[in-house]
């Protein structure tokens, strides 16, 4: 249960109005809907020496000159009237109507400003209201279920939830999802099992690198491929860390890689558009949607991703895990337990 | 219709020769196609055997070292047209070591001065040089169609001699092969005035083919029916590929990888809106979104849809089944997902034959793929299935039992639950019920390939039931060696066995003694067979011919690897040396 009204970020800097970290956005009880003012502010400086360790996965902002995002010309979308193919918000349709990316419920991802903040776009983070274009990444109200989620941002004037405890236990993160995939040791492959021939195993091997050579390879001290799992996607990816130079240019690779499955998700739930959406329906999508960003170190243990520089943060990541949300072991350990008995 | 007795009476003495002359039982039967009526027919008499034996123009030989090129030459002598498999599928797989064998040269020897006017040359899992490419080409003067699937040994240097000297080439089918890819300059072999090319499906390699050539090449060639094309080919190749040959029935694309300005990709898909007679539609490598639209047009009469080397989403794959409505063949990745099948289950009404390939077989940690749901959705849609490759990493009986009651018409059923041994996800039983319930409810079973947790008693219910069973594969399976029996036992169509990490041994393979000799052929590996066993078998059955192969390091009475086949020519004489023939003598 929700004790602590007051959000803060995880790295203690409660009062820094732009910090929002992942974890807000993708949590799915504390529903920490950037409030106007967080939208609206252009960066503050005092958050810039934090950049480094922030890691901001959230909505697509309309206020994101950076971003060009292509919408689908189906409603695929949570986002009121950006389903709208004529809309302005920064949001230029290409001709490639089918190409979703960036418009996702999932961790991506709309940087702002300069103050490398993702914020929800539209302006009203207080209200679940579609009609003027929010987009939600959790659902508001949900009071009882906080221990879920992860950290929460900056102090909120409004109804929202928070999680109780911040992000400092990230420690005991072990993600309950996670059970199921604790450090399988490489198991010795059977020759010629599964039965696939020579061909298609090439072929495939030969795709799955290629698909993750997007992002332009830097040289320098070699290649540091980590796995990319997402809960619910059907298979992995692989990123070269190396490639990135900070949490920015990670997350926005990743919200290109994995738009498909969050968008593919949005499709099953047969949401069409502000239309017909209510404020309940929208709660069932976005209970299983949000995302988090995690990460597996050295010693095993998982970690939310943003947490330390970047440096280090290369230096011990192992894999990489986008989770959902409810099954994020959050920092609580009720949320933890919560999940273990979910699965 | 009664018989005429006058001719009965003369049918039935045998001094006098058939009331037919032969030319017109020749002719008669120079019209049956299948290769069992004509074993049949050859079986009748002499005359018939003899007339048949005149008549075949085309053979088939599904084990190479079955019979020789020389017998071959002598019982058939106007044969046109020979297709000829040489290793054992689970070579496809890595278990068989490379220089194995099924060399098709000395065949080609034979059929160069037998059948020097050799027209079509079909060969699977044969191994295959440069040398004897080049030999094939210059020795044939009317050579119209070859075709390599999953043979090795070659390089694109071979397949440039075919291009240089086969004027008369029809069709040039290179297919799944362990292919020496060194450049693309082959295709620039076929000389400019070659006009007779109507199949040319190079998907198999790799380098970039010089795009001119190519293009003057489909140009000229105005009876081209199928064109698969290589990754190599970009979209803008391919819209230009497509302005020449609208005529075009199959198409294989090249890499859909994005490429392309607005004003090309509305010229691409004005290309594709030429091509009414599409029926088959493949290639589509890296296969993306954005792009996928441009196909639309041409889908309408689309039979077939391969789409096994596109990472597609569930949402990708439905937008382009809409467009399918004729769909009868569909091969997707499992990165469609269980949505993406019941896709399936709703827009493709007439399907007959799905294969859903695993993106990411060997990744132990991939969480999704397709589940027992997506085939349950697909069987409630798409009640003419008969064909079903599915590799899942869960399945249940209960769903099983109830897709085959959806879809009793199954012919070929192979399902790949990939983690071994794995039972019933939620029952945590065996998966023997599933199994079951397949050979019980499809009676026309012809190809079974089984796997997750078995006993003994899924054997017991194969053994029983699949009457028309004609191919079985068998893995992580069975319990002793009754499990191996009751398939040997029952089965009486059966004609390959294939089987591999089970824990038959000896008792089990002997149990099948006389049966080997109705069948084409057995494969047995990691099982446990010992060196005895095989002997005691090779000394009983004289005809067939017992090899084995041993791993490295294993013991020495374990025989790892038992490959055995019927044979009229005896064991053969170029096994390697890790290949060991077992003979009765």
């Amino acid at each position: 249960m929700s004790s602590i009204p007051k959000e803060h970020d995880y790295i203690g800097l409660s009062e820094a109005p732009s910090m929002e970290k992942i974890s807000d956005k993708l949590s799915s009880s504390s529903s920490t809907l950037s409030t106007e003012e967080n939208i609206n502010s252009k960066s503050s400086s005092t958050s810039l020496n934090l950049k480094e360790t922030e890691l901001r996965l959230g909505l697509p902002g309309s206020q994101s000159p950076e971003r060009k995002l292509i919408l689908p010309a189906a409603g695929v979308s949570l986002f009121g009237k950006d389903i709208d193919t004529n809309s302005t918000n920064g949001y230029p349709l290409g001709p490639l109507k089918n190409l979703v990316s960036g418009v996702k419920r999932g961790f991506s991802d709309a940087i702002v400003g300069s103050s490398g903040k993702w914020v929800f776009s539209g302006s009203n983070g207080s209200e679940v209201d579609l009609g003027k274009g929010a987009i939600l990444f959790s659902p508001r109200g949900d009071n009882g279920n906080s221990q879920k989620s992860c950290v929460a941002g900056p102090a909120k004037k409004d109804d929202v939830a928070q999680s109780p405890k911040p992000v400092l236990e990230k420690n005991s993160q072990v993600a309950a999802a996670n059970e199921n995939s604790s450090a399988p040791a490489a198991k010795a492959q059977v020759v010629g099992w599964p039965p696939i021939r020579s061909f298609r195993k090439n072929t495939m091997a030969s795709s799955l690198v290629k698909n993750n050579e997007d992002v332009e390879g830097k040289s320098g001290y070699g290649c540091l491929y980590v796995k990319v799992s997402m809960d619910g996607a059907p298979y992995l990816r692989k990123v070269d860390l190396k490639t990135y130079n900070n949490y920015l240019d990670l997350s926005s690779a990743l919200e290109k890689m994995f738009s498909c499955f969050t968008i593919g998700q949005c499709g099953s739930h047969g949401l069409r558009g502000q239309d017909g959406l209510t404020e309940s329906r929208l709660k069932d999508i976005l209970h299983g949607s949000e995302y988090v960003l995690t990460y597996e170190d050295k010693d095993g243990d998982w970690m939310l991703v943003g947490d330390v520089p970047w440096d280090m943060f290369t230096d011990s990541c192992r894999r990489l895990r986008i989770m959902k949300g409810s099954e994020a072991i959050g920092l609580a350990p009720r949320a933890m337990e919560k999940c273990k008995n979910r699965n | 219709m009664g018989p005429n007795p006058k001719m009965r009476k003369e049918f039935f003495d045998s001094t006098r020769s058939s009331p037919f002359p032969d030319e017109v039982l020749e002719r008669v039967l120079s019209l049956l196609k299948s290769h069992k009526d004509r074993s049949a027919v050859s079986l009748v008499c002499k005359d018939w055997y003899n007339a048949e034996s005149w008549s075949r123009a085309h053979v088939f030989i599904g084990n190479c070292y079955s019979v020789s090129p020389e017998i071959v030459a002598r019982r058939f002598p106007r044969v046109k047209s020979v297709t000829l498999k040489g290793k054992p599928r689970f070579s496809d797989f890595n278990l068989v070591p490379e220089n194995w064998g099924a060399d098709v040269h000395p065949w080609l020897v034979v059929f160069a001065a037998k059948y020097p006017f050799l027209e079509e040359l079909r060969l699977k899992r044969m191994a295959v040089s440069d040398e004897s490419l080049e030999f094939l080409a210059i020795n044939f003067p009317n050579f119209k169609v070859l075709s390599l699937l999953s043979c090795d040994g070659f390089s694109t240097d071979g397949l440039a001699a075919i291009a240089t000297h086969c004027k008369n080439l029809t069709q040039l089918d290179i297919h799944e092969n362990g292919i020496d890819d060194k450049s693309g300059s082959w295709l620039s072999c076929f000389p400019e005035n070659f006009t007779s090319l109507e199949v040319l499906n190079f998907a198999n390699l790799n380098t970039d083919v010089n795009f001119d050539a190519l293009e003057r090449l489909v140009s000229r060639c105005k009876s081209l029916k199928v064109l698969k094309a290589s990754k190599s080919i970009s979209l803008e190749h391919l819209q230009r590929l497509l302005v020449c040959a609208p005529q075009l029935i199959e198409l294989g694309t090249g890499s859909l990888m994005p490429e392309l300005t607005a004003c090309q990709y509305a010229q691409l898909e004005n290309a594709f809106n030429q091509l009414k007679n599409l029926s088959t539609l493949s290639g589509l490598w890296e296969a993306s979104a954005p792009y996928l639209p441009v196909l639309y047009p041409a889908c309408t009469n689309l039979t077939f849809l391969n789409l096994s080397y596109a990472f597609l989403q569930s949402h990708e794959l439905e937008s382009l089944l809409c467009q399918c409505p004729h769909l009868r063949r569909l091969w997707v990745l499992d990165t469609v997902g269980d949505k993406g099948l019941e896709a399936v289950g709703s827009n493709c009404p007439l399907l007959e034959e799905l294969r859903v390939f695993p993106a990411d077989p060997f990744d132990e940690e991939v969480i999704h793929g397709v589940t027992e749901a997506g085939f349950l959705a697909v069987s409630y849609g798409c009640r003419r299935l008969h064909y079903v490759l599915y590799f899942c990493r869960q399945m249940t009986n209960a769903a099983v039992a109830t897709i085959v009651q959806n879809c009793p018409d199954f012919t070929h059923f192979r399902l790949c639950i990939m983690n071994p041994g794995q039972p019933d996800y939620v029952t945590n039983e065996p998966m023997d019920e599933a199994f079951g319930a397949v050979v019980r409810t499809c009676t026309k079973l012809q190809r079974l390939s089984v796997s997750g947790l078995l006993t003994d008693l899924t054997f017991e219910y194969i053994g029983q039931y699949a009457k028309n069973l004609e191919t079985l594969s068998v893995a992580f399976a069975g319990s002793s060696d009754r499990g191996m029996q009751c398939m040997l036992e029952g089965c009486p169509k059966l004609r390959k066995l294939e089987i591999r990490d089970c824990p038959f041994g000896n008792a089990a393979l002997l149990s099948g003694l006389e049966k080997y000799e109705s069948m084409r052929s057995l494969w047995m590996s990691a099982c446990n067979v010992t060196m005895n066993g095989c002997r005691l078998l090779a000394r009983e059955m004289p005809r067939l011919n017992v090899e084995v192969m041993k791993d490295d390091g294993s013991d020495d009475s374990q025989a790892d690897k038992v490959y055995v086949y019927r044979s009229v020519v005896g064991p053969r004489r170029d096994a390697p040396p890790c290949v060991l023939t077992l003979s009765g003598l």
